[in-house]
């Protein structure tokens, strides 16, 4: 198979992938581009999908069929940590943190990959490991600064609140120096002063950045807000793909989401 | 948090181990005490310390495989054995002198690990447990099945160490070689625990999916942490060999009566805290202390009370060690470099933290 033409331009290109689990069908013939300067997000009703295709972009699962190529180079066939070292990192719906470390070294052991000195000279703690543990612990205060995190840095994570491991985990990701953001329901299980601030985050992560963003959302005041193209899942189906004003009035979401073939009315929420 | 009047300044000082001057005060004080010790210790403490600082090396070693990676091994003794043979064998038969057979027969050991490591990426948990006890057999099967080499059944002698013309022929000259080794492999593995690798194995114990999808390479990392913890293993029993004298297969067995039996030092890494290098060492002085309570009432309780003495000593260690290992996983399962951190936390709020 060819190339597709688009691939080269664009950051992400998931080509016609097939993913099933013994008799469940999770993805059929799933297609989506991401363009370098794009926040996507993936709706769609539970289990229609959407953990299903982040798992695959990002090596955690392997479909059956298709192809993905991450900024013009196939990585269908590699694992997760090559992912990662190209540039692909993400968050969990069900936050996947390392629960025994502090703030700091979660940070800190995602520069992992932008590290270059080798355990014996980690095991002397001396010239370039010493060099490249304060280089890199500056990258991380910046990223800890960003998030606004400085009273969590040296608390261990898994006594802290939800919001907060959510925010560490949005941290960890952005310490791998993304290329692409993959994010699963970053705002799931926030009250609203949170899920205000995570959208903040994004955004200024999307603009001062300049990291592409894709991201799961349930809510769809949040994606009306800050996504620039909308793909709508169900069934492991791609049923909508579009600006979120063309997506909100597609009949086939309407009905995916509602049950029943009406046209929109004003201010539904999809 | 820091103590009161402590700022930092610079990265440097906030990623330094020791830092403040009473950090250094006590730092300099165990120091010196430990490298007297012998001017004014009974040849006993003497003899006791340097097996507590082979243990505390074999411990340091498991403390990164498991206390660090979360990889369970029950192994470590059959991995002190191949180091204690290793350099008794290179050193008798070759004529290697001892300050190469050390680091020789960590090289050995380290690679004898990487081969039963191999199976960590598929196997997790029990599975992994039930394959390092299965290393441990096999390796004692070795031993025993190479008699040329290694005396087989009977064992084999294990030479003084000597470096140059000089030899380490009473436990006092011996003290001095063992103990900076131990100081330096302490030094290491504490390095390792807070660098690249040592982060990327705490990842691993911690969420190995989310380690692999942060970029590490899980094989790599399990394969470097078991090697890493062989090597340490092979240090230990090279410095454990000369103590003896003489080595047999049974000195390297999994028996509650064997100080480095993997039990024991599988408890020291739970009681002083997994993923703490203070830990095995709190971990190690506690379980050293219990073993010789042990085998000092032994002879006791004996004459005390004649109908327990075919129990003892295996019987009356291992309710000792099984005690201490419940109460300490009820009282404080994060083990006692958690207590330490408490404790130094209080001290710096004092008079707050009351
Ligand atoms: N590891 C797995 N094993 C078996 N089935 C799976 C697995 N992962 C997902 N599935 C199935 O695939 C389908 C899609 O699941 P997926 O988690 O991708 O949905 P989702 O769109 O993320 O839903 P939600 O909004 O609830 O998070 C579901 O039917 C689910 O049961
Ligand atoms: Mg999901």
């Amino acid at each position: 198979m060819q190339q597709p033409e688009t691939t080269r331009k664009s950051t992400l290109a998931v080509d016609n992938i097939f993913l099933s689990f013994g008799g469940i069908q999770a993805l059929k013939g799933v297609s989506l581009e991401v363009g370098e300067k794009e926040i996507v997000a993936i709706i769609g009703p539970n289990g229609a999908g959407k953990t299903s295709l982040l798992n695959s972009i990002n090596g955690f699962y392997r479909p059956q069929k298709g192809r993905i190529f991450f900024n013009g180079l196939e990585v269908t066939n590699l694992s997760s940590h090559r992912r990662a070292q190209l540039g692909l990192a993400r968050t969990f719906q069900n936050i996947e943190l390392y629960t025994g470390m502090t703030t700091l070294d979660n940070l800190m052991a995602a520069r992992h990959i932008h590290m270059k000195y080798n355990f014996l000279w980690g095991a002397l703690y001396f010239g370039k490991a010493h060099d490249e543990e304060i280089r890199h612990r500056r990258v991380v205060e910046d990223i800890i600064d960003f998030l606004e995190m400085e009273a969590i840095r040296k608390k261990v994570v898994g006594a802290l609140p939800y919001g907060k491991r959510k925010l560490v985990e949005l941290g960890r990701a952005l310490a791998l120096e993304p290329k692409l953001l993959l994010l699963d329901e970053p705002m799931a299980g926030m009250n609203t002063e949170e899920k205000e601030d995570m959208a903040r985050f994004i955004l200024d992560i999307y603009e001062e950045k300049g990291i592409p963003v894709v991201l799961i959302e349930h809510d769809m005041g949040v994606v009306m807000d800050i996504a620039d193209k909308v793909v709508v899942l169900d069934f492991g189906e791609k049923i909508a793909d579009g600006s979120s004003k063309e997506v909100k009035s597609n009949p086939r979401v309407i009905k995916a989401y509602l049950g029943e073939e009406e046209p929109a009315q004003t201010g539904t929420k999809v | 948090m820091l103590p009161c009047g402590t700022f930092n300044e610079t990265y440097a000082q906030d990623m330094a181990i020791v830092r403040t001057r009473l950090q250094w005060g006590l730092f300099i004080a165990v120091m010196v005490g430990v490298l007297t010790l012998p001017l004014y210790a009974s040849g006993y403490i003497v003899s006791t310390t340097i097996a507590t600082g082979v243990t505390l090396i074999a411990v340091l070693g498991l403390a990164i495989v498991t206390g660090y990676c979360g990889q369970f091994s029950l192994g470590q003794a059959g991995f002190i054995g191949v180091g204690a043979y290793t350099s008794a064998i290179l050193m008798t038969r070759y004529n290697m002198p001892f300050l190469l057979a050390v680091p020789a027969a960590g090289f050995v050991s380290a690679l004898v690990g990487l081969i039963f490591a191999v199976p960590s990426l598929r196997i997790k948990g029990f599975y992994l447990v039930m394959v390092t006890i299965g290393a441990h057999f096999i390796i004692i099967w070795t031993i025993v099945h190479l008699p040329k080499l290694t005396g087989g059944a009977d064992g084999m002698v294990a030479p003084w160490a000597s470096i140059g013309g000089f030899t380490f022929d009473s436990d006092i000259k011996y003290y001095y070689f063992v103990i900076p080794v131990v100081i330096l492999m302490t030094f290491l593995a504490k390095n390792i625990g807070r660098t690249r690798a040592g982060r990327a194995f705490v990842a691993i114990r911690d969420n190995d999916l989310a380690a692999e999808v942060m970029g590490i390479n899980l094989f790599s990392y399990k394969m470097l942490a078991f090697a890493m913890s062989a090597f340490y293993a092979g240090i230990a029993g090279a410095l454990w060999g000369p103590f003896l004298g003489r080595i047999s297969p049974e000195h390297f067995s999994n028996l509650v009566s064997v100080p480095l039996g993997a039990v024991w030092l599988l408890g020291m890494v739970i009681i002083g805290g997994t993923g703490s290098i203070l830990g095995a060492v709190l971990g190690t002085l506690f379980l050293r202390v219990l073993q010789e309570i042990v085998s000092a009432m032994t002879p006791i309780v004996a004459t005390q009370f004649p109908a327990l003495e075919r129990f003892a000593p295996a019987t009356f260690g291992g309710i000792l060690f099984g005690l201490a290992v419940i109460v300490f996983l009820i009282a404080e399962p994060r083990g006692l470099s958690h207590r330490w951190e408490i404790f130094k936390a209080s001290y710096r709020l004092w008079p707050f933290s009351r």
